[in-house]
């Protein structure tokens, strides 16, 4: 059914983008290309800037320089409502005075679509609210109104959907829901969606791409894995995820990896997986990646050691268990051991080293804001 | 419950008070029903009649329709003129906002001898003849900064994301305002055009100063005063009020109704 | 907000001002020019008339421009005690209105507020009376305390009143009419702010051992300070320049007489232009005083 609303999803570029404000630069030297028919995540924390380059997107404002290409036509100058854009809006803003039929058929009316109420119906069957068309919006529950909101933007078959932190209002369950819904409605048709959020696990869950957002900027961009497993920035690291950051000055380097000496340990990574080979560096692994010994493990070239410390707190999370190993010279090193349903092994107090597989380290091309730059 | 003197004290005041607020509209009310011949002073005997000849009294049904008259057209350009005012000091971010709403606020506050004198004057000096014009002129001015300050009220509630949902949707600016603005504007436009026929309607000092020989409805009752002012009057009077109670009950059984509908949520 | 009273919804979610341009001025130029044109010109009317003296060549009331301050001195000097009298009616009758009100509003918006819909049918009553033209609802005080009535008879004849003494006409009418006019004005801003007054305050106070006396004294009264202050101008402006409470024809006399009397029989009796602009001017001027105080405390956005 949803194949009927098939128009070929459009791709999106947006090239040099700055947008000011009065009193504050919200973006600059802002380059995304979305390819058509893709899922895209445009991720990052409040004020990034991730709502104004949707927005950007959608028409509601305007860029203070840069163009704006949807489907190669330069919309940079073209009005909202001359867009092949919708957006389901993080409000929803379904209109109050309106039954949720006449929200749905909206879109169509104004572009004088022939049997705008049929057409609606359908898109209501096809978020399964069809039975509710004539309730006022306010009648109906969060879940159901961001239902309405979708059907009301993807009725209008548009090249492009932007949504604006949907699920952010639905509680666990329904938002587990949604995600699931959205993600089928965009596979099957085809739509080109780009979905702002500050949630990790949302972006990293639905999207093929994911692009992380920070001051006004893209920090990091790529299929999640990849941003996962190799992020670039200080960031990035922290900001999707867990890191563990040590930072050193380089002082090897081999044929396929570089080492930096930090609190009496050699740390090594691998080239292909470092963003800076030389000077001070900073290089991070997850905590899921490490374990921790009793004893100090032998030396060895794949691995990375680093130790003695002292657990100096446990958290139990259900899943896992968080241990918090203070390192003297290193700080304070995070590591997750998964619960194998056997009783801690390791209290507190207990001194502890930590080891992690090579390549399973990621050097960062910028150091945290708490240490002298290099 | 511990019967407590104390605890009686404040309601029993409010009912003091509200018979203290009331006791002229009943004396208004009971009179108008006096059998009264050109006075209406001493009471003489009961009677319908006043209520069913209303307009045989001379001038008064004449005086009664210049008000309703002045007060529609007053009320439609002075809701107009503000509703625009309103919607663009709340969504719009502008230099010269203090002046502008000191500026508005200066009509409400000063007092009606000063606007009504100081409209005559300009009558006056640009050579104006007085009459049912004049008269409207000033009541759009003084009522103008009222209506503003109730749309204002109803704009700022009002959720910009709605709007930029119909331009997203394909509306051009004009049929977001008529389309989406306008309907959700609508119940405080129309207590702003309620609060505006009001004022208008009851006003008597700007008028006095602004008319020509023209009557309205206060001017007809202050003219009267002094020889007596006849039990029609206090017809109209009642009619008014009784007209207005009406309205102001209807509107909050009506949107008692609606909310308790709209609250069945599924 | 100290002004948005007359029942207005205060639930004002911030709204993101966007851009300038021609679509503002559109919206602003047709009211604004209105104003300017029919209050701000014949404001500086009044100026340009007080100035004005008689034409030294013409009839009866015809006079030229001129910049004859000295109007101002006359005005002041011959009506010095309408003046006075005016603000010391306006202060007596505002703070009666204030004492009659304040308890009214803080039993509908403070005690009544488990019944919402019996709110809402006080604060009708409370606006019910400007439902009827002010002018009959003053006239129906004139009939009831009348010389013949039955008020007055039973005051004479329990001794209270001299057989001589009679109530309209006297100052005590006047005021009591003008504060019985204006009692809504005061209510309605009062209500506003005590309706807001979160009920929490006054427990922490008595849970910090303040009898009710001293939690009223120390909490609620300055939380309602600001429907006070709106209140207060409210009343007391439109009070100053009134002049039909005051009329011999409703509920006064010629020893009555307020500064509103006094512009009006000038300006439309008399046909004294230069004196009644002249007493306009004056009276705008102190009310403009008072504005400014206000608006130095809190600021223009509280206007509106």
């Amino acid at each position: 059914m949803a194949k009927e609303f098939i128009a070929r999803g459009a791709d999106l570029e947006l090239k040099q983008i700055r947008k000011e404000f009065p009193g504050f630069v919200a973006i600059d030297n802002l380059d995304l290309h979305v390819p058509a028919g893709e899922f895209f995540a445009l991720l990052g924390p409040s004020g990034c800037g991730k709502t104004t380059t949707l927005r950007l997107v959608a028409g509601l404002e305007s860029p203070t320089k840069g163009q704006i290409y949807i489907g190669g036509k330069d919309v940079t100058n073209t009005k909202p409502h001359e867009r092949p854009v919708n957006t389901v809006f993080q409000s929803y803003a379904l209109f109050p005075h309106m039954s949720v039929l006449e929200n749905v058929a909206f879109g169509l009316r104004q572009r004088k679509i022939d049997e705008p109420l049929v057409k609606a119906k359908k898109a209501l069957n096809l978020v399964q609210l069809a039975h509710l068309a004539d309730r006022k919006p306010q009648q109906l529950s969060g879940g159901q109104q961001q239902r309405v909101a979708l059907a009301r933007a993807l009725v209008n078959r548009p090249s492009l959907l932007l949504l604006d932190e949907p699920l952010g209002a639905l509680d666990l369950k329904l938002r587990r829901e949604m995600q699931i819904e959205l993600k089928a409605i965009q596979m099957e048709v085809g739509l080109t969606f780009l979905h702002v959020t500050h949630d990790q696990e949302e972006a990293m869950d639905m999207a093929d791409t994911v692009a992380v957002m920070n001051l006004g900027h893209i920090e990091q961009m790529g299929a999640p894995e990849v941003l996962y497993d190799r992020p670039k920035t200080v960031f990035v690291s922290k900001f999707l995820g867990q890191s563990n950051l040590l930072v050193g000055d380089v002082t090897s380097t081999s044929a396929n990896s570089i080492s930096i000496e930090v609190g009496g340990n050699k740390i090594s990574v691998p080239k292909d997986r470092a963003e800076k080979h030389t000077g001070k560096i900073a290089i991070g692994f997850r905590p899921e990646k490490a374990i921790f010994h009793t004893k100090k493990p032998a030396a060895n070239s794949a691995t990375n050691v680093i130790g003695a410390g002292e657990i100096i707190d446990i958290r139990f999370t259900g899943v896992s268990n968080q241990y918090l190993i203070e390192v003297p010279n290193l700080g304070n090193i995070t590591v997750f051991a998964q619960n194998m349903g056997q009783s801690p092994v390791i209290e507190l107090g207990e001194k502890v080293w930590i080891s992690w597989a090579v390549e399973h380290t990621f050097g960062l091309s910028d150091l945290p804001a708490n240490v002298e730059q290099a | 419950m511990r019967f407590s003197l104390g605890k009686l004290a404040l309601p029993l005041y409010a009912v003091i008070a509200f018979i203290y607020l009331l006791i002229p509209i009943l004396y208004t009310f009971v009179f108008s029903f006096n059998d009264s011949l050109k006075t209406n002073l001493i009471w003489r005997g009961f009677t319908f009649d006043k209520w069913t000849n209303v307009c045989q009294r001379e001038g008064v049904c004449e005086a009664f329709t210049n008000s309703v008259f002045i007060g529609l057209i007053s009320t439609i350009v002075a809701t107009a003129l503000g509703t625009a005012i309103a919607i663009a000091l709340v969504r719009y971010r502008f230099k010269f906002r203090s002046s502008i709403n000191l500026l508005l606020f200066l009509p409400m506050a000063t007092p009606e001898v000063v606007l009504g004198a100081g409209l005559a004057s300009q009558f006056f000096n640009l050579g104006v003849q007085k009459g049912i014009w004049t008269i409207i002129i000033a009541h759009i001015m003084f009522c103008l900064s009222f209506v503003v300050v109730t749309v204002k009220a109803r704009v700022a509630s009002l959720d910009p994301a709605l709007e930029e949902a119909g331009r997203d949707l394909y509306a051009n600016p004009r049929q977001v305002f008529w389309k989406i603005t306008f309907p959700l504007l609508l119940p405080g436009v129309s207590a702003a055009a309620l609060l505006s026929f009001a004022l208008s309607f009851d006003d008597f000092i700007i008028t006095n100063f602004n008319a020509g020989a023209d009557m309205t409805f206060p001017r007809y009752v202050y003219t009267a005063a002094a020889r007596g002012v006849p039990a029609e009057a206090n017809v109209i009077g009642c009619a008014v009020f009784l007209l207005a109670i009406f309205i102001v009950l209807a509107t909050q059984i009506n949107s008692e109704v609606k909310r308790k509908r709209l609250a069945k949520k599924h | 907000m100290a002004f948005a009273a007359f029942g207005s919804n205060n639930s004002s979610k911030p709204s993101k001002p966007t851009k300038t341009g021609k679509v503002v001025i559109a919206l602003l130029a047709p009211g604004l020019a209105y104003l300017g044109a029919f209050f701000l010109t014949p404001l500086i009317a009044l100026i340009m008339v007080s100035l004005q003296i008689p034409d030294p060549a013409g009839g009866y009331a015809e006079y030229v421009p001129a910049l004859e301050i000295g109007n101002y001195g006359y005005v002041i000097a011959e009506y010095l005690p309408h003046i006075l009298r005016s603000f010391a009616y306006a202060l007596a009758a505002t703070v009666l209105a204030l004492l009659i009100s304040y308890p009214l509003a803080y039993f509908i918006g403070v005690k009544a507020r488990p019944w919402p819909m019996l709110q809402k049918l006080m604060l009708t009553l409370v606006i019910a009376p400007f439902f009827i033209s002010f002018l009959l609802r003053t006239l129906a005080w004139k009939q009831l305390f009348s010389n013949e009535s039955w008020i007055v008879t039973t005051l004479q004849d329990s001794g209270l009143l001299d057989q001589s003494q009679y109530v309209v006409g006297t100052p005590f009418m006047v005021i009591f009419g003008l504060t019985y006019n204006f009692i809504p004005f005061m209510t309605l801003p009062l209500y506003t702010s005590l309706e807001r007054l979160d009920i929490r305050y006054l427990e922490a106070g008595s849970d910090l051992y303040a009898s009710p006396a001293k939690v009223f004294r120390k909490v609620t009264l300055p939380l309602s300070m600001p429907g006070i202050i709106s209140g207060t101008l409210l009343t007391f402006i439109p009070i100053a320049g009134d002049y039909v409470n005051a009329s011999g024809d409703f509920l006064g006399s010629s020893s009555t007489a307020m500064i509103g009397n006094v512009i009006e029989s000038n300006y439309l009796q008399i046909n004294d232009y230069p004196s009644a602009s002249a007493l306009s001017v004056l009276l705008m001027g102190v009310i403009l005083v008072l504005v400014s105080v206000y608006v130095r405390k809190s600021g223009t956005e509280d206007l509106l």
